[in-house]
C-alpha cells in the first residue's frame, strides 16, 4: 500500500494547511488595508507607526515572529492571569498560527494596498465627494474596485509565498502537512515519498492559485488596453 | 519584564561562541547564518547565470527544462527542500553507500544545497528577465559590429542584464536571510537557532527571539543599504536626471 495508508493522513494535513493560508489571508488582508489608510493618512504618528510595521515586520524572518508571537504571547497570558489569579488558557496553535501569518504579510499587503490605491486617478476619488460620499463610502464604492487591477500582481505573490510560509507552522503544534509528513516519515521509513508527496501538494496548490488569480487578472483588467511592443 | 541581563549574557553566543553540533562549520551563531547565506547566494548566482541563458535559448527543450526547474523550486517552500535533502535522501541505500553520503548526512552540507538550489532558481529567473529586456538596439550594434554570439552575450547583454537584475535581486538577498532561519529546524545552531536553545534552556521567550530579531533587522537594513549604494554606483544611467 502506498505509504502504509498515511496518504489520507497527509492529505487531511493539507486541508488544515489551505485553512491556516486561507484565514490568515484574511487578517493580512485587514492589516494591509489598515496599514495602507494610515501611510496615506495625515497624521504624522498614523504614518510613522505604519512605516514602522510594514519595515520592522518584513525585515525578521517569519520563524522569528512565529517563535516570538507564540511563546511570548503564552508568556504575557500567563502573566497576567497570574495577576488576576485565574488559570492560564493555552494559546491554541490554530489561532496563534493564523495571526502570526496575517501579521507577517499584513506588512506586505500594506504596500502592495499602498501602491494601488495611489494608481487610482485622484479625480475618482475627487467626484465620489463632490457626490456627497462619506470617505468610507468612496473607499468602498469608487476606491476598491478600481484598486483590484492594480493589486493583484502583488497580491498574487504575497498569496504565494504566504502558502509556502505555512510550512512553518508545525514548529507551533499545528497538525499540518509538515507535522503529519513527519509522523508517516517516522513510521513508514519512507522519508523521501512522504516529503516529495508534500512538495507535490504544494506545487499543485502554487498552480491552482496561479491560473485562478490569472483569470482574475483578466477580468478585473477589462476594458484596458495593453500596449505591445 | 524583559531581562536585559540575559540579553546581554547571551549575545556571545549569537555572534558566534558558543559550542555547535555541527562539523563542518566553525562556529555558530550569526556567524554560521552569514556562512550559510554567503556561499549559498555564491553558489547560486553561479548557477544562474549559466541557467539564466538557457531559460531564454531558442531550444524549447532547454528552456523548457530550465522552467520546469525553476516552476518546482519556486513553488515549493524551501523547508520542504530541506527535508527531501536531509531527510529524504537516506530512503535510497545507492545514496547511503556513494561517496556523496559523507557530505548529504551532514545538516550543515544539506542546508547548503538547498539553500543554493533554491536562491538559483529565483536568480535565474531574475537574470532571464533581464536578459529578456535587453533593448534590441544594443544587440544590432553588437551585430554591426561583427561580434560573435557568445562575445556579443558576455560583453553586452550579460553585463547590461545583471546591472538591471540589481534592485530585484536585493530583494532576494533579504529574502535569502529570512530563509536562512530553517537550518535551525535540522539541528543546526544559526542564529534562530541559537535563540531556540536559551528559550529551551531559560524559558524565556522575549530576551532570545527579539535578540535574534535585532540581528536579522540589522543584517536585512544593512544589506538593502550596500544595494542602494551598488545601485547609485552601476545603475546611474538609470536614474531620472537631475538637470
Amino acid at each position: 500500500m502506498f505509504l502504509q495508508g498515511y496518504l489520507p493522513s497527509i492529505l487531511e494535513g493539507a486541508a488544515l494547511t489551505l485553512e491556516v493560508a486561507a484565514a490568515s489571508l484574511v487578517v493580512s488582508v485587514v492589516l494591509g488595508l489598515i496599514g495602507a489608510m494610515f501611510k496615506m493618512a495625515h497624521s504624522r504618528a498614523l504614518v510613522w507607526s505604519a512605516e514602522l510595521y510594514s519595515t520592522v515586520v518584513r525585515g525578521v524572518p517569519d520563524l522569528v515572529w512565529m517563535f516570538l508571537l507564540f511563546f511570548g504571547g503564552q508568556m504575557l497570558i500567563n502573566d497576567v492571569a497570574e495577576r488576576f489569579g485565574l488559570g492560564a488558557p493555552e494559546i491554541n496553535p490554530m489561532i496563534a498560527g493564523v495571526l502570526t501569518i496575517g501579521f507577517i504579510f499584513g506588512a506586505y499587503m500594506t504596500e502592495t494596498f499602498r501602491g494601488a490605491i495611489m494608481s487610482v486617478p485622484k479625480g475618482q476619488m475627487e467626484a465620489g465627494a463632490a457626490y456627497g460620499m462619506s470617505p468610507l463610502r468612496v473607499f468602498f464604492r469608487i476606491t476598491a474596485p478600481q484598486m483590484v487591477r492594480f493589486a493583484l500582481p502583488s497580491f498574487s505573490n504575497n498569496w504565494l509565498v504566504l502558502v509556502k510560509s505555512t510550512a512553518l507552522v508545525s514548529v507551533i503544534g499545528l497538525n499540518d502537512m509538515m507535522y503529519k509528513a513527519d509522523t508517516a516519515k517516522s513510521i513508514t521509513q519512507e522519508p523521501f515519498t512522504v516529503y516529495m508527496v508534500v512538495a507535490a501538494i504544494y506545487l499543485l496548490i502554487t498552480t491552482v492559485s496561479i491560473v485562478a488569480l490569472n483569470a482574475m487578472n483578466k477580468r478585473y483588467s477589462t476594458g484596458v488596453r495593453e500596449s505591445e511592443l | 519584564m524583559i531581562d536585559a541581563n540575559l540579553m546581554i549574557e547571551n549575545f556571545p553566543s549569537f555572534l558566534g561562541g558558543g559550542s555547535g553540533e555541527a562539523v563542518l562549520s566553525t562556529s555558530d551563531g550569526l556567524i554560521l547564518t552569514l556562512e550559510l547565506l554567503f556561499y549559498s547566494l555564491l553558489g547560486g548566482l553561479a548557477l544562474s547565470i549559466p541557467l539564466g541563458l538557457m531559460r531564454v535559448s531558442r531550444n524549447r527543450l532547454v528552456s523548457g527544462a530550465v522552467w520546469l526547474y525553476t516552476y518546482v523550486f519556486r513553488g515549493t517552500p524551501m523547508l520542504v527542500q530541506l527535508f527531501i535533502i536531509y531527510y529524504g535522501l537516506s530512503q535510497f541505500e545507492a545514496v547511503r553507500e556513494s561517496w556523496a553520503w559523507t557530505y548529504l548526512q551532514e545538516a550543515y552540507f544539506c542546508a547548503l544545497l538547498a539553500f543554493t538550489l533554491n536562491t538559483a532558481a529565483y536568480t535565474t529567473e531574475i537574470i532571464a528577465g533581464q536578459i529578456r529586456n535587453t533593448h534590441w538596439g544594443e544587440i544590432e550594434a553588437a551585430k554591426a559590429m561583427g561580434m560573435s554570439k557568445w562575445l556579443m552575450m558576455r560583453r553586452i547583454v550579460i553585463p547590461a542584464a545583471l546591472r538591471r537584475a540589481l534592485p530585484a535581486y536585493s530583494n532576494e538577498v533579504v529574502m535569502m536571510l529570512q530563509g536562512t532561519s530553517i537550518a535551525g529546524l535540522v539541528t543546526l545552531a544559526d542564529v534562530t537557532g541559537v535563540a531556540r536553545r536559551i528559550y529551551s534552556d531559560t524559558y524565556m521567550p522575549f530576551e532570545p527571539f527579539l535578540m535574534a530579531g535585532l540581528i536579522y533587522l540589522a543584517f536585512t537594513f544593512l544589506f538593502v543599504w550596500l544595494f542602494k549604494l551598488a545601485e547609485k554606483r552601476w545603475l546611474a544611467y538609470l536614474a531620472p536626471r537631475k538637470h
